[in-house]
């Protein structure tokens, strides 16, 4: 029964202290991304192509999604402020509902199931086909070159896509409000107008989506340098990077939520 | 055993060692590369070749001993210095690991656009000689998904004699490839060292494509340099090892069984 227990404890242990030196590991990774950042940043077109692959063709299923979410949030919204007779709050109800929240929330778990699972193959393919051994041998280092500018367009790309999904949402929320059910346009406009703060609401979910753009492509790069360069490897890698990527924006989202909005 | 004189080497390995963990791979190497010559390095996968080929690159140090490229202790090397020192070098990697979302133009015009301030036009003109060099010119605006596997190493090999390298270095060249492209492979690597003046080392187990192309050759068996010579030299060996690896024999030193539990008793264990 001892021996039982001991085992279980030394898994137990042998898991706790693997997970901390693979975090002090990815650290260390994202500390030489940064230092060797000079060079992509230096050669802005290599940042803009794969702002191109990570965030332009993540576009579509962006668009697509905010405006559903947008126009489930006006038909919800509706039917419980209708209860209370303060149906024109609609407006305000779908905004802030997405630039707090739903925005960068849900843009970021797409953002990592669409570009961060793609990052993560991609890099674990070219170590798996020996191609980032072959730039190291041509003195070309491919954290500079290949992993910097996929970390620095996943950055920029992400409060992008998370302005365009609460944009496309509000619009969402609109048909369904205004033109379907009737809600008063004037009222679902200004009300809206006066009740979201630049700086409280939209300045925070900026850098919420900000913060979840950073976890994601750092996590990505990480999973896909990482990855054994086997076929199982690269697909436990890329399983890893939006599972670990989900979980990470959840729980970032509730911190900073609780930093940002506690006395609101 | 001839012996080439240390005079004029530009790869000098002394006494290496190098273990993976607790896996010692090689085990006191000593060998020297002349200046101008194809020298390859065989013996059976799982020898320490290809260890030994990127020790030589500076991918891995040893963990004794030491490996000098030019003059210069590759393991003591800084970043800046080794990173100077590969702009000489070039390497052809088994499957050739071209970059996959570049054409085959933009592959062979990517050192030249990471190490020099060419202007566009020259590299378009210095391209298009690399690849007509390994007869791929019409191929320079397909990607290497389109590329049969001895096309893509043909590129490969334009894109690592890109900068005139001094030095170039082919894991396994021949691996995979049908008769017709091992021959123009072989040819090729002849023909780029002696017209580059470059040195060049291949790691292989294709004995006949081999030997029919290099200057001189060292048998690797077990992390060691069992033995070395010329091709005509091995060709008429009779060493045991050298004569079964040159003929292809299944059984000799090198044995065709792995390691195993005496065979009856195994099969009597199976059986309960």
């Amino acid at each position: 029964m001892s021996a039982v227990v001991n085992e279980f404890f030394e898994n137990l242990g042998g898991r706790a202290t693997g997970a901390i030196h693979r975090l002090g590991f990815a650290s260390r990774f994202l500390l030489l991304t940064l230092r060797n950042s000079g060079m992509c940043l230096r050669r802005f077109s290599l940042v803009t192509r794969e702002i191109y692959f990570t965030g332009a063709l993540s576009l579509i299923i962006i668009l697509v999604s905010g405006l559903f979410v947008g126009m489930v949030l006006g038909l919800q919204g509706y039917d419980t402020l209708e209860r209370y007779g303060s149906s024109s709050a609609l407006g305000v109800l779908v905004a802030l509902s997405l630039v707090r929240e739903l925005g960068p929330v849900v843009a970021g778990l797409l953002f990592a199931s669409r570009a961060g699972s793609a990052i993560t193959a991609e890099i674990g393919l070219m170590k798996a086909t020996e191609q980032l051994a072959a730039m190291e041998m041509m003195a070309v280092d491919p954290i500079g070159r290949v992993i910097a500018p996929r970390f620095w367009a996943g950055v920029i790309s992400m409060p992008l896509l998370a302005a365009m999904f609460s944009a496309m949402g509000v619009f969402g929320g609109y048909l369904v409000g205004v033109r379907l059910i009737g809600v008063d346009e004037g009222s679902f406009w200004s009300q809206m107008q006066a009740a979201v703060d630049f700086r409280e609401d939209i300045l925070n979910g900026v850098i919420k989506s900000l913060v979840f753009g950073i976890a994601v492509s750092w996590i990505a790069v990480f999973e896909g340098y990482d990855a054994p360069p086997t076929a199982e490897g690269v697909s436990g890698a890329t399983t890893r990077t939006v599972v670990t990527s989900s979980l990470s924006i959840l729980a970032l989202d509730f911190m900073l939520t609780a930093f940002m909005f506690r006395g609101a | 055993m001839p012996t080439i004189p240390a005079t004029d080497n530009l790869v000098e390995v002394e006494n290496v060692n190098f273990a993976y963990d607790s896996r010692q791979i090689l085990k006191g190497v000593n060998l020297n590369i002349r200046r101008g010559q194809v020298v390859a390095i065989m013996g059976l996968s799982g020898c320490g070749k290809t260890t030994l080929l990127r020790l030589i690159g500076g991918a891995l140090r040893p963990n004794q001993g030491e490996v000098r490229v030019g003059g210069k202790a590759v393991s003591r090397l800084n970043h800046e210095e080794l990173f100077a020192l590969r702009r000489r070098m070039g390497m052809l990697f088994q499957f050739g690991a071209l970059f996959t979302d570049m054409s085959c133009y933009d592959n062979v015009a990517f050192q030249m656009r990471e190490h020099t301030d060419l202007p566009e036009e020259v590299i378009d003109d210095l391209v298009l000689m690399k690849l007509q060099a390994v007869g791929l010119r019409g191929a320079a605006r397909l990607m290497p998904s389109e590329l049969s596997g001895g096309m893509a190493r043909r590129v490969a090999l334009a894109r690592t004699t890109a900068l005139d390298p001094m030095l170039i270095m082919y894991d396994e060249p021949f691996a995979g490839l049908d008769p017709v492209s091992m021959g123009v492979i072989g040819q090729l690597i002849r023909r780029l060292n002696d017209s580059l003046g470059a040195t060049s080392i291949i790691v292989t187990h294709d004995v006949a494509e081999a030997l029919e192309l290099v200057d001189y050759v060292y048998f690797m068996s077990d992390g060691v340099i069992v033995t070395q010579g010329n091709p005509e030299e091995l060709r008429a060996s009779d060493k045991p090892f050298v004569h079964q690896f040159v003929h292809g024999e299944t059984d000799g030193p090198m044995p065709f069984h792995y390691p195993a539990e005496d065979y009856a008793r195994d099969l009597q264990a199976a059986q309960g």
